[in-house]
């Protein structure tokens, strides 16, 4: 055994006062949003989430702003007693940056909230519906009469959950999120379950084999339980006492761990996970302390049971690096000595180019964290610091609380599986953008030298010798597009999210003209950097487009990608014989950034509401292009503008 | 451990599950005696008695639980 999950080992147990610090919370509170998270960090039974479940709906319903946490509605159509996991979720999404509002429908009811378009769950505006049914309700739980009729029988269950997942998509216009199923420990025959297909475990996995491709054909989003039980263990996952006396699909025990692990799934379908993991040096990286030790003492590689849970670790970071989490160092050692290892000894999986950012000094940890952070362009609550000392983390906790910290165990063996566990990387989708992520930061590091070399601005940029290249949506880039539509948070100008499927709707026509930007330059490709949506204003008098949609990636900033995506909607525009642009900034508390975003591009600001709205406009037939250091744009926007052309 | 001193941890179960720590329960209190004791507060209620006193009940006499008074006398079984 490893760790446990059942007990969230990675979070802190709440205090005593638990409740009563609930109870205090108050909707005039200063950051009352950033307090509730801070509660929801903790380790929490099922009557602790309960506690801060009410506090959170009754500072809600008090009208208090939570922010930074993001709005989400969850509708659950439950095939069983989902009661006890509807009060526990909303503190566990706090705690992955998500204001949860539950719409719980009655039990088994699933076809007939479902398909009925005025039904309280179709018409509760969710922003997803979860299908919460299990092996029971869809008639996997006994074994079949015969191979034919078990394939029947999977067939059947996948095709009743496709038919209210379109239901649910044409009636509430909201993607569905459906759980794998676990495999409940009765086997009939033993090992031999597994050969033979009429068996309920064959097809329970067969019905979990096809889920994900169902999934991909619908857009629907995938809730793995199956593999939270496999965690576990299916005999601590199920409970039958319960499930006969009250139908809870479930052990109460799991509760807290299928809510926190729910909570990071909405988290991360709110573009709230985390994306740089900050490790410390010393016995986190490898056994022993460089400074005192030397290179040649420390516990690093193969053949030595210390240095190779070591390894493990690194080989864990590089495998997170390789899907685009950002790794930096904060080490409190001599700049110099603390690169020695990377540097010097053979061993070592994670190399100096590995690292963004590299911060060895003797400043306390939560300055270096600040600076991380700065020098990433990232906000606190993208980070995870790992580091072996108590004392290090207590002190980052609370200086710092949006920094995720996670409690390890003694053994270093275990701090992979614990890292894992906490899941602070989840995502709902990966993208070819992913991979080259982290690497792009490094190339970051030759740009900062090209810099300074450079005597101003304009001759860096130049010397990056910049490509762009422009144009509309299409299938094969709407995964991409809808991450960075729904991951975006500082420089988005109207924070609206589009599901994948909505996304298809703007591809054929629902907007008058869509736009996708890359970028590369000497050093390294960005990939796609940049999503524009605008939309006709029908109701304006003469030819409007609206600009819906504006988001771009924070990796370009400065490099005037905002004043090329604004020639090329100008351009297009002008051609399809469009007047006015129209635009609009929505404040969040992230988008501070770009709240003078059109003020700088010469748009004219028409208004600005209470809430600091701002609307805008610019004359096409008033607005020139100015010269810009990226080489190709002039024939990318006569590209663009002429496709436009064509294509109507 | 005695009747009272289980009924005063049980008292204590409920009032964090009911949010409501004026509460005062006896022997013969039934759940329909006590605001908000719904079948939905009846799981989390008998799941939080067993955590406390780290007992298991069984399905036959938690489906035969009318009082606070039978639960105590649950408890007192399952610790012996």
């Amino acid at each position: 055994m490893s760790i446990n999950h059942l007990e969230l080992p990675w979070l802190v147990g709440a205090p005593p006062d638990f409740r009563k610090a609930c109870a205090a919370l108050s909707p005039g509170d200063a950051d009352v949003g950033a307090r509730v998270q801070e509660l929801a960090s903790f380790r929490l039974t099922n009557t602790e989430a309960g506690a801060l479940g009410r506090a959170i709906e009754r500072l809600r319903s008090g009208g208090a702003s939570l922010k930074p946490l993001q709005p989400f509605k969850l509708a659950i159509l439950p095939g069983a007693t989902f009661d006890m996991v509807a009060q526990s979720l909303p503190a566990a999404a706090a705690r992955s940056g998500v204001l949860l509002d539950v719409v719980l429908a009655q039990m088994d009811q699933v076809e007939q909230q479902a398909l009925d378009p005025q039904s309280q769950v179709c018409r509760s505006g969710a922003d997803a519906v979860l299908l919460a049914v299990d092996h029971n309700w869809l008639a996997l739980a006994a074994p079949a009469h015969s191979a034919e009729d078990a394939q029947a029988r999977v067939a059947g269950a996948l095709a009743r959950l496709k038919n209210a997942m379109a239901a649910l998509s044409a009636h509430c216009g909201a993607p569905s999120v459906v759980l794998s199923l676990a495999v409940p420990p009765l086997p009939l025959f033993g090992s031999y379950d597994r050969q033979l297909a009429f068996t309920p475990r064959r097809m329970i996995e067969t019905f979990n084999v096809a889920l994900p491709e169902l999934c991909e054909a619908t857009g629907a989003i995938l809730f793995d339980a199956a593999t939270l039980a496999n965690m576990i263990g299916t005999a601590a996952w199920f409970d039958p006492r319960l499930h006969h006396l009250y139908k809870v699909p479930f052990s109460t025990q799991a509760i807290p761990l299928f809510c926190d692990a729910f909570g990071r799934l909405l988290g991360a379908i709110r573009g709230r996970s985390r994306k740089c993991l900050v490790l410390d040096l010393d016995n986190t990286c490898w056994g022993g302390v460089i400074g005192d030790d030397g290179v040649e003492n420390i516990r690093i590689g193969q053949g030595n049971p210390e240095g190779e849970a070591f390894l493990a670790i690194q080989r864990y970071a590089l495998e997170l690096k390789a899907r685009g989490i950002v790794l930096a160092v904060s080490s409190k050692n001599d700049d110099q000595v603390a690169r020695q290892p990377f540097r010097e000894h053979p061993d070592m999986l994670l190399k100096e180019s590995d690292i963004a950012v590299f911060q060895a000094n003797w400043q306390d940890k939560p300055s270096n964290l600040e600076a991380i952070a700065k020098a990433l362009n990232f906000g606190l609550d993208a980070l995870v610091f790992l580091d072996d000392n108590s004392a290090e983390r207590a002190m980052v906790r609370r200086a710092l609380p949006a920094v995720a910290v996670p409690e390890l165990p003694e053994d270093p063996a275990d701090y992979p599986a614990t890292l894992a566990a906490a899941g602070y990387f989840e995502a709902v989708s990966f993208s070819d953008e992913d991979r080259t992520r982290a690497d792009s930061y490094a190339a970051n590091a030759l740009r900062a030298e090209v810099l300074s070399r450079s005597r101003d601005l304009g001759d860096y940029l130049n010397a990056l010798e910049m490509q762009i290249h422009f144009s509309r949506f299409d299938a094969m880039n709407r995964g991409r597009i809808g991450q960075l539509i729904n991951k975006s948070n500082q420089f988005n100008l109207t924070t609206r999210r589009y599901s994948e499927a909505g996304i298809a709707r703007f591809e054929q026509g629902d907007a008058a003209f869509t736009l996708q930007v890359r970028l590369r330059d000497r050093f390294s490709d960005f990939g796609m950097i940049g999503v524009a949506i605008c939309c006709a204003d029908s109701e304006a008098a003469e030819p409007t487009w609206l600009i819906d949609t504006w988001v771009m990636s924070c990796r370009v900033l400065g490099r005037k990608v905002e004043e090329a995506m604004l020639a090329a909607i100008a351009q297009t525009a002008r051609r399809a014989g469009v007047a006015i642009l129209k635009a609009l900034y929505i404040p969040t508390s992230k988008n501070g950034m770009v709240s003078e975003h059109f003020d700088k591009l010469g748009f004219a600001r028409v208004s600005e509401t209470g809430e600091g709205e701002r609307h805008y406009r610019l004359e096409i037939a008033d607005y020139r292009a100015p010269a810009l250091p990226i080489q190709n744009l002039a024939e990318e926007c006569e590209k663009l503008s002429g496709a436009l052309l064509n294509a109507n | 451990m005695d009747q009272s001193a289980i009924l005063a941890r049980i008292t204590d179960v409920v009032r964090d599950e009911l949010d409501d720590d004026a509460l005062a329960l006896t022997p013969a209190t039934r759940a329909s005696d006590v605001a908000g004791w719904d079948s939905l507060a009846h799981v989390r209620i008998v799941v939080g008695v067993e955590q406390a006193f780290k007992v298991r009940f069984a399905t036959s006499d938690i489906a035969r639980l009318k009082t606070v008074g039978d639960l105590v006398g649950l408890v007192q079984r399952g610790l012996a």
